[in-house]
């Protein structure tokens, strides 16, 4: 019963993880002055949403998303949706991570941009500059 | 899943994390950023999310971290927070 009662926190945590990465990422989007701090920031946050989708799909007991004697097989073995990790949101978070890596490119490259005009990546200094201009 | 392995990477993953918004130095922010990456991408490897793991590892770990690395070469390595 202990035990149950202890498995049954530990499989709800990962939910109260992506929560503590969201708002870490929050924070150094918003309270963070670097421009680079900034974008790792968000990083974290785009993580964070990644790690939720993942967890929706984990089941206790399952297996990952490969069918079993599905190459060697007659094809007649019955397929229970139970035993296998749910691969759909997988296939959706792919696609987030490569958008995240050309998001950060970007961010990046905007981020030399400012360094390269104003020479320095501290926000209160740029608006600093635009205000004596 | 392995819960109690999950447990101490998404521990691990948090402690980065905040380390790696904390630090001052950003090439120290980068490296720790790509520790963040590739703790993450074990946590995906535990829930059985192998594919993601993978991408993660080869797009998250290993090009954001030369990006970073790029950038910070490019600019500075100086920060005030």
């Amino acid at each position: 019963m202990g035990v149950e009662l202890f498995s049954d926190i530990a499989s709800k945590y990962n939910y109260l993880g992506v929560v503590i990465l969201m708002m870490i990422g929050l924070y150094a989007m918003i309270a963070k002055n670097n421009l680079v701090k900034k974008i790792i920031g968000m990083n974290i946050f785009q993580t964070a949403i990644i790690l939720f989708y993942v967890s929706t799909a984990a089941k206790r007991g399952a297996t990952i998303p490969i069918i079993r004697h599905g190459h060697n097989g007659h094809g007649h073995e019955v397929i229970h949706a139970a035993e296998y990790i749910n691969p759909l949101p997988h296939v959706l978070m792919l696609t987030a991570i490569v958008v995240s890596v050309a998001t950060l490119g970007v961010a990046l490259a905007l981020a030399v941009k400012v360094y390269h005009q104003y020479g320095t990546l501290e926000e209160d200094e740029i608006r600093g500059q635009l205000r004596n201009k | 899943m392995i819960w109690e392995l999950d447990f101490i990477i998404l521990t691990l993953v948090i402690f980065s994390g905040i380390a790696a918004i904390t630090v001052k130095d950003l090439l120290s922010a980068a490296i720790l950023f790509g520790a963040y990456s590739f703790m993450m991408c074990l946590l995906w490897a535990i829930m059985g999310a192998v594919d993601v793991a993978f991408t993660e590892a080869t797009v998250g770990a290993g090009v954001s971290t030369v990006f970073f690395v790029a950038a910070v070469f490019h600019t500075t390595r100086d920060s005030k927070d």
